[in-house]
């Protein structure tokens, strides 16, 4: 009887924890509307944010998405090969894969990994040692001064890295299909021009913006909310990385379903 | 004036105010004693409208703020104040005159083109000079705090907070920077609370002193009173004694207040 009562406070604390963290989460979104809809954006502070997001992810964003597309073509030819004893359509399913799924999700995965986690750091950093507390005292407020100004570099940032991991995805595809199945190169661009239509292209991009609000509202969230200490802010950290990715990961499957209903595909 | 009427805050299960009565009179300076975790800092953030009293009211010039619900009204009423963090809470990514100045531009109506000419005169006043293009971690302890200090008056407030305005620092550059509170309250004529446990700085400072135990106040009087008060509690702590009423009750871990037997009996 004891450990049944135990086991549902134990989850009564669980569930309350979670709704307070998607009560303070969605306040933050409203607040954060609120301030740009009343306040002038801190623009010097968009452009930091798009550096430290855009420019300094872009290599590492852009070298994934060249091994991911060289995978693509390298398995794509061989079951193209094992089924009809050649290498076909591997220009179209490099360049699918890449523009509709891959180039969005990998490079939000890895921008989560790289800029979401110096977010949640820096922000998680400043909250222990009450600069948050600070910004309050000062005249302005949190939400206008740290989490616009990542939220709107995020949402300039992130398609425009997406559509670099494309083109970059489409190259990578392009060497394999080239040196490993000798696949001539008016052939493969051919396979990819003659099937891709600009909704192709679209269906990729506008996930771009969701995974973008996704990303950056949690990662701000996990840092302003931070406690704890150094501790807090290894704990929000992580936290920030694991939950904004698996929310990609699960975000992409809705939106998909969306631009699908939409014909958008 | 601030005028705090039964002010209690709640952290989980856990009560910090029982409810505080406290009276800052204009001009004057009020330092709040009491050991750590008495609820000092907290008590300062429900003032600025950092954190929100459960009950109670706090009428600064004559407005309840714990009545003002709306983000953009708070963040108009800080602007009566200036607040000094006790880890001093500098901008790390920015330089000294860019964290003085940091407010103005939300507080003012200074053109830009001014604000290093007043990060030069406010860092001045608090006896800097040459570090406007320092980083925060090129400074020391002292250093920071007097940047933090420039920063608080920067936009010239009606009310000062001071949050353990000495901690961490050595005896010398305590008292530096308790005669800058001094100097700084006889030439802006600032109202201003400081919290602290250092008992040379509430001294040298206050114009009353009102001590804090278990989320009450057990006195308010003038720093002399409180130097020879027989209060058992105000004496234990003034004299900064391990053993007494405070340290027993804190061992016992009882949670029935104190202060009821001793309040105003400083």
């Amino acid at each position: 009887m004891n450990l049944v009562v135990k086991a549902l406070g134990w989850l009564g604390s669980w569930l309350l924890e979670i709704f307070q963290s998607a009560g303070e989460f969605a306040f933050m979104i409203r607040s954060t509307a609120m301030w740009l809809s009343r306040a002038p954006v801190e623009w010097d502070q968009v452009t930091i944010q798009m550096m430290r997001i855009g420019v300094e992810s872009l290599p590492v964003s852009a070298m994934t998405s060249f091994f991911t597309g060289m995978v693509l073509a390298l398995q794509s030819g061989a079951s193209s090969k094992h089924f009809f004893n050649e290498p076909l359509f591997v220009g179209t399913v490099v360049s699918f894969a890449m523009v509709m799924e891959l180039g969005p999700v990998m490079t939000s995965l890895v921008v989560s990994g790289r800029a979401g986690a110096a977010i949640a750091a820096e922000l998680g950093t400043m909250k222990v040692t009450e600069q948050v507390d600070a910004l309050y005292t000062l005249g302005t407020d949190p939400n206008r001064y740290l989490v616009i100004p990542r939220v709107l570099a995020f949402l300039f940032v992130l398609p425009f890295l997406a559509v670099v991991s494309d083109f970059t995805g489409i190259g990578g595809g392009y060497v394999v299909a080239s040196i490993k199945h000798h696949i001539p190169a008016n052939v493969y661009w051919h396979d990819i021009i003659d099937n891709m239509e600009l909704k192709h292209f679209f269906h990729g991009y506008l996930k771009n913006y969701v995974f973008a609000l996704a990303i950056s509202f949690i990662c701000c969230y996990k840092g302003v909310t931070t406690h704890g200490g150094a501790e807090g802010v290894g704990k929000a950290t992580t936290a920030a990385v694991v939950l904004s990715m698996v929310s990609v990961l699960i975000l992409d499957y809705f939106v998909t379903a969306v631009l699908v209903a939409l014909g958008i595909t | 004036m601030i005028d705090a009427v039964g002010v209690k805050k709640r952290y989980g299960s856990r009560p910090i105010l029982r409810g505080v009565d406290i009276v800052v009179e204009n001009g004057e300076t009020l330092v709040i004693i009491g050991g750590s975790g008495c609820g000092k800092s907290t008590f300062l953030k429900c003032v600025i409208g950092l954190v929100h009293p459960d009950e109670g009211s706090i009428m600064v010039d004559g407005m309840d703020i714990t009545k003002l619900a709306h983000e953009t009204d708070i963040a108009q009423y800080r602007r009566r104040f200036g607040y000094l963090f006790q880890e001093a809470a500098l901008f790390d990514s920015l330089t000294v005159w860019e964290n003085v100045t940091f407010g103005l531009r939300y507080l003012t109506d200074i053109p830009t083109h001014k604000f290093r000419q007043v990060a030069r005169d406010k860092l001045a006043l608090v006896g800097l000079k040459d570090v406007e293009d320092f980083k925060p971690s090129e400074l020391s302890g002292g250093m920071k705090k007097r940047v933090a200090l420039a920063r608080a008056i920067a936009a010239e407030p009606s009310y000062i907070l001071y949050d353990e305005p000495t901690t961490g620092l050595d005896p010398i550059m305590s008292d530096v920077i308790n005669d800058l509170i001094l100097e700084l309250q006889k030439q802006l004529k600032i109202t201003s609370i400081v919290v602290t446990h250092d008992m040379k700085s509430a001294y040298k400072v206050g114009s009353r002193i009102a001590m804090l135990h278990e989320g009450r106040v057990l006195g308010v009087a003038h720093p002399e009173v409180i130097r020879i008060s027989t209060n058992p509690y105000i004496r234990q702590f003034v004299d900064g004694l391990s053993h007494g009423p405070i340290k027993m009750r804190l061992k016992e871990f009882e949670a029935d207040p104190v202060g009821a037997k001793v309040n105003g009996k400083a």
